[in-house]
């Protein structure tokens, strides 16, 4: 009996760390010399054939999501339920012709997708994606992925400003002070996880969410200001990749399609990519950094791979994102700048006061009580006073004839 | 010296040059951007991991955005009539030229003095943290009270005058 | 004899004095702006070069006086090209020839 509990549990721990046994066995047969820069080499090689796998998935989960919320099919022709919808579009934008306007700067036309996926991918590097699965381990690895957020920003406007059309310079622009707006926003919510934590380490972050009170965990969600912070990082994240409802700057209606309209074949699919990336790098930061990243919701699940934990939660914020772009209607570009700069840093540099109070109270139940009321006193009084502030009349309707 | 820092230097250099000689604002802003590159990445090689990632999160995220906003609010897509140097450029090139000489030739002269330890610091951010609350408490709370100051400050200049409508 | 260190005093030399005569040769206001950012990055460089190979880098005196640093750039920054901005709404023009007049 224990021979076979214990035969099953080292089957399960296998499996939990197969890919780092599946790197260590592939760089043993090279020099010691090598061996550190080939591993790093074969975890990039994966990244970067994971999650492009991973994008085109998203692509086809999405246009059949979005069909069905919207009461249709999605795309159901190529292969079993559309399930090869991304390989004709892959075909697609490879053979279109890739044109470039006349007065366009060629250089930087060039250049603003490739600075795009270069920054994104680089974010990818410190989440950690299963137990010893983390590409760098760095002490600063918080630090670097906000960097690499921040750079990105810089490529949407390249791409605005050289195609040298209105519409793509205005999408920019909008797009750039939204991202900038909502910048702020991510990196205060990220900061009360470093002030708990004590550590700008991704891995040590993760680590200190693996505990278990009984069976369940100590992620941070499950605290007041965690969860305050999540909703904001929820928002922030939402803002910060230009989905619905925070899209105006791509916003098909208005600006034909924002700062990558210029752009055709594989410039544009290359646009995609960034964007649907940069979704999964946030997904992947906000899980590690309120959802425990790959550890288990109870302790008796703990046998379950971490990767297959890190991947669902990635793939749920996935869905909770194709599902607002089902749901919710289009922000208006002041209404956007409006609810960042007055509503949600207001509250986000409230909870960081919050997230200290937790931390210098002690153990026990009065600081879950004060906590709560704090956050929930200011939320509604916050959004008392916005709501003042919009003078609504009364709510009309017209019906159809 | 390794070849990456001459590849790094020469980056720096040359986004620097090239963002003092080109004609077009916004080229220059975008040299500019790859010389705070080059200099993150310096920073990454002298081993100042904090430095480097700061480095990038303001100057490249956030002063070269600014940059970019001024020169499309100031109109700078226009070039001016009567070239984009000063008349008086060559007294410029020639002050700087001084300075880059008298600059060399202390940095050169004086090498013998320069106390040289090989020794790799290992910095963490623990210690950086320890040191920003414990020793340079006074300067945190000032530059705090400085940013406040210059957000305040730079909205207010920046805004738009709020005119008299004539009645 | 060279050292390290010399090449990266030589480096952060070259680039002040890059910023430095972009600064006096430059018309628009915004380019003697990126002067300065450029003089101020070659004072950082300078400053992190000497905590690396100077003696006592576990003080952090270079990284925290390069930090600071850094964040009163990016404040002057942004108050220097607000009132560039100022200034072109007023004269209509950013050319710092033109601005000679106190009288607005």
């Amino acid at each position: 009996m224990t021979a076979n509990f214990l035969a099953v549990n080292s089957l399960f721990v296998n499996l939990d760390q197969i890919f780092v046994l599946l790197r260590n066995w592939l760089v043993g047969f090279l020099p010691a010399a090598l061996q550190p820069a080939a591993g790093v080499l074969l975890g990039v090689i994966a990244i970067v054939s994971v999650f492009p796998g991973l994008f085109a998935l998203t692509t086809v989960f999405e246009r059949k999501g979005l069909g069905r919320m919207q009461n249709r099919l999605g795309p159901n022709r190529v292969g079993p339920y559309g399930l090869f919808q991304p390989i004709a579009d892959g075909i697609k934008s490879l053979t279109k012709e890739d044109i470039v306007p006349f007065s366009a700067n060629a250089v930087v036309h060039f250049l603003a997708p490739l600075v795009l996926v270069v920054t994104v991918f680089m974010g990818f590097a410190v989440l950690p994606m299963g137990r010893n699965m983390v590409l760098v381990d760095m002490d600063s690895g918080l630090l670097f992925f906000f960097a690499m957020g921040a750079a990105t920003e810089l490529s949407v406007f390249m791409a605005g400003w050289s195609s040298r059309n209105k519409y793509s310079l205005l999408g920019a622009m909008r797009a750039v002070a939204q991202m900038i707006s909502y910048e702020v926003v991510l990196l205060l919510s990220a900061v009360s996880i470093v002030m708990i934590t004590g550590s700008l380490s991704l891995t040590k972050i993760v680590a200190a969410q693996n505990q278990y009170t009984g069976i369940f965990p100590h992620w941070y969600i499950f605290t007041p200001w965690g969860l305050a912070g999540f909703i904001v990082f929820a928002i922030a994240a939402t803002a910060e990749t230009n989905r619905t409802p925070f899209d105006l700057p791509e916003g098909e209606s208005e600006l034909v399609a924002g700062y990558h309209t210029e752009y055709s074949g594989f410039k544009f699919a290359l646009f995609f990519l960034g964007e649907y990336l940069a979704m999964f790098a946030l997904s992947g930061l906000g899980a590690t950094l309120f959802l425990g990243g790959w550890s288990a919701p109870f302790s008796f699940l703990g046998w379950v791979p971490s990767w297959i934990w890190f991947f669902s939660k990635v793939m749920c914020a996935i869905f909770i994102f194709i599902w607002m772009r089902g749901t919710l209607p289009r922000l208006r570009q002041d209404q956007l700048m409006n609810f960042a700069w007055k509503f949600v840093l207001p509250f986000t540099l409230l909870n960081l006061l919050v997230t200290a109070l937790w931390r210098f109270m002690g153990d026990g139940w009065q600081r879950w009580v004060v906590c709560t009321a704090i956050l929930a006193a200011a939320y509604v009084i916050m959004g008392r006073l916005q709501m003042r502030s919009q003078h609504f009349g009364r709510r009309s309707y017209r019906y159809a004839e | 010296m390794s070849p990456i820092f001459y590849l790094l230097a020469v980056l720096t250099l040359a986004g620097g040059l090239a963002s003092v000689l080109l004609k077009h604002l916004v080229h220059c802003a975008l040299a500019v951007t790859i010389a705070f590159a080059g200099l993150a990445l310096l920073f990454l090689q002298l081993d100042a991991q904090f430095a480097g990632f700061a480095q990038i999160l303001v100057y490249i995220g956030a002063v070269a955005i600014l940059i970019v906003f001024a020169i499309l609010l100031t109109r700078g897509s226009e070039l001016p009539k009567g070239g984009v140097f000063s008349p008086t450029w060559l007294v410029g090139l020639v002050i700087a030229a001084g300075v880059f000489a008298v600059l060399g030739w202390a940095v050169l002269a004086s090498v013998s003095a320069i106390p040289q330890s090989n020794i790799v610091p290992s910095v963490t951010v623990h210690d950086i943290g320890l040191a920003l609350v414990g020793r340079y408490v006074l300067p945190l709370e000032i530059v705090a009270l400085l940013l406040t100051a210059a957000t305040i400050g730079a909205v207010i200049v920046a805004m738009h005058e709020k005119k008299e409508r004539p009645q | 004899m060279t050292t390290p260190l010399t090449g990266y005093l030589l480096v952060a030399a070259l680039l002040f004095a890059i910023g430095l005569g972009g600064a006096l040769v430059r018309r628009n206001a915004i380019l003697v702006l990126i002067g300065i950012e450029l003089m101020l990055n070659a004072a950082n460089l300078n400053l992190i070069a000497f905590w690396r190979y100077g003696p006592h880098p576990e003080a952090l005196t270079g990284m925290m006086f390069a930090i600071f640093s850094i964040a009163v750039a990016a404040a002057e920054a942004a108050v220097g090209l607000g009132l560039v901005i100022a200034i072109y709404r007023h004269t209509n023009t950013t050319e710092l020839d033109k601005i000679d007049r106190m009288k607005g």
